[in-house]
């Protein structure tokens, strides 16, 4: 159906910080080779082209599109809806896309709160006439539109119909060429896809799995900040007090925070068959964290609990740093109309 | 009049204690309010966080979590673990706004039909008190956020 019979790739960013395009150029000299198999059609970060562009193609044209960037405002989801229609293929890329990521976090707060951080509250802003953008504004010229701006960060899925998952933030360049591949096989020769809803792009276990670092018993007395401690390069991380979502995060990464003496920030997801990320996380610590035991009276139980308790913070934050959009409950209570 | 605001609380109780104090408070013909449905788990310590929060997304206002005493657990320790997630449950729920008193933990023995039953009456009125918790309708399509319901497992 394409002029050169080219299958035809698309890449475009909803809510997100540009990461996930950089990193599909970091797939090194195989760029080239995305090149000789694919026609870009749409790829606002590396090529120009414009909305009509994509409007004027008829439906399905594209056949692969990576939609990477979290669901903000209403701009994101029309171009959700648009590039659903035309193509045939439509990947969430990276973490924002297939849970919500940092953009998410802001679900823990409300959209006028957010606002205000930004225009108002923010010690290098000066806005004295407390300006904020408008979705319509009337000029001499006409009429000027924004997008608007939403109450709850959502993910892709949650607007519209997704074909593949691929995790990360942003996903690791192997595991993007091999899904490239993938496709690539699918669409020039006849090759069998994964089946609709997958997560591609990742292993089925925990980080753990593949994280080399010595694991012994897990009792974990306290958590320490990261500026608070000089980890053991050799010993999990999670045993020396050091919050990593190793335990609740899908592999596929190949551990690369722990190794580097950083516990793991949990940007992969939760693993197969868990809704819930960050419940799983606050479960595991629960069985692993050395405070109170079956033989002491209930109020000291409690007291040494709520101390070891104290040492994680911002558990929410931390739990559901990539995940929030796509939790259980996924937004705070009460968001709309509050500070 | 407009009928009573009855909450509902999902009751998840422990085999071993607080689903036997439960049925002692029933053969003892203690009248209790009836607005918790009680969830027979082995331990206190099955208890998944993830179905505290299911429970509150899907139209519960509150839950209750009841096992056996510190020291009693049948399985040693469940129930210290209970009492671990617990604690960090409550601060999450906290930054999202959720009222303490809408998620709850007991320590039930099977002896103690009258202390489950009168914690179920003092959460039911603190619900009431609080109002519906209505997550899909409150929280969730208030603020734009209703999605692809979450698939069963």
């Amino acid at each position: 159906m394409t002029e050169n019979g080219k299958p035809k790739l698309a890449m475009y960013w909803g809510a997100s910080c540009g990461g996930c395009e950089i990193s599909v150029l970091n797939i090194h000299e195989n760029i080239l080779t995305v090149d000789e198999i694919f026609d870009i059609a749409f790829f606002p970060c590396i090529a120009d082209f414009k909305y009509k562009d994509v409007e004027a193609y008829p439906d399905n044209y594209i056949d692969v599109c990576l939609y990477n960037g979290a669901i903000r405002n209403s701009e994101n989801e029309e171009m959700a809806h648009l590039l659903r229609k035309k193509s045939k293929v439509l990947v969430a890329y990276g973490s924002c896309s297939y849970e919500g990521c940092i953009p998410a976090l802001s679900n823990l707060t409300t959209k006028e709160a957010t606002l205000n951080k930004v225009y108002i509250d923010n010690p290098s802003i000066e806005n004295p006439n407390q300006v904020f953008p408008q979705t319509s504004t009337h000029v001499p010229e006409g009429e000027l539109t924004l997008p608007s701006f939403y109450h709850t960060v959502k993910a892709l899925d949650q607007v519209t119909d997704v074909d593949y998952y691929l995790p990360g933030c942003p996903p690791e360049p192997p595991q993007i060429w091999a899904v490239l591949q993938v496709i690539a096989g699918a669409l020039t020769e006849g090759k069998e896809l994964p089946p609709k809803g997958s997560v591609v792009g990742a292993g089925q276990t925990a980080v753990c799995e593949e994280c080399p670092l010595e694991k012994q018993e897990k009792t974990i007395a306290r958590f320490y900040r990261p500026y608070e401690i000089n980890p053991d390069p050799d010993q999990c991380l999670l045993e020396q007090g050091i919050m990593c979502m190793g335990p609740a995060t899908r592999s596929g990464c190949g551990a690369l925070c722990p190794q580097v003496g950083m516990g793991c920030r949990g940007c992969y997801g939760p693993t197969e068959d868990v809704e819930d990320q960050g419940a799983k996380m606050l479960s595991a610590i629960g069985s692993v964290l050395d405070a109170g035991d079956e033989t002491m009276e209930e109020d000291e139980l409690e007291a040494l609990i709520e101390e070891a308790v104290e040492t994680i913070a911002d558990p929410s934050g931390t739990f559901y740093r990539f995940s929030m959009a796509h939790s259980i409950l996924q937004r705070v209570k009460n968001g709309k109309g509050e500070g | 009049m407009s009928e009573q605001y009855e909450p509902v609380i999902v009751g998840f109780l422990c085999n071993w204690c607080s689903y036997r104090a439960a049925d002692l408070a029933g053969t003892s013909r203690i009248k209790y309010a009836p607005n918790m449905r009680p969830i027979r788990v082995m331990c206190s310590g099955r208890v998944d966080p993830q179905f505290v929060l299911k429970a509150l997304r899907n139209g519960a206002d509150g839950v209750l979590i009841a096992g056996c005493h510190p020291g009693e657990c049948h399985y040693v320790n469940g129930n210290i673990k209970a009492l671990r997630r617990y604690t960090m449950l409550k601060k999450a729920l906290d930054q999202w706004g959720i009222e303490e008193e809408r998620v709850q933990l007991l320590w039930a023995s099977a002896s103690e039909g009258t202390k489950l039953a009168e914690r179920v009456n003092t959460m039911t009125e603190e619900l009431r008190a609080l109002g519906p918790l209505r997550w899909h309708e409150k929280v969730l399509a208030d603020n734009g956020a209703h999605r692809v319901p979450v698939k069963e497992a």
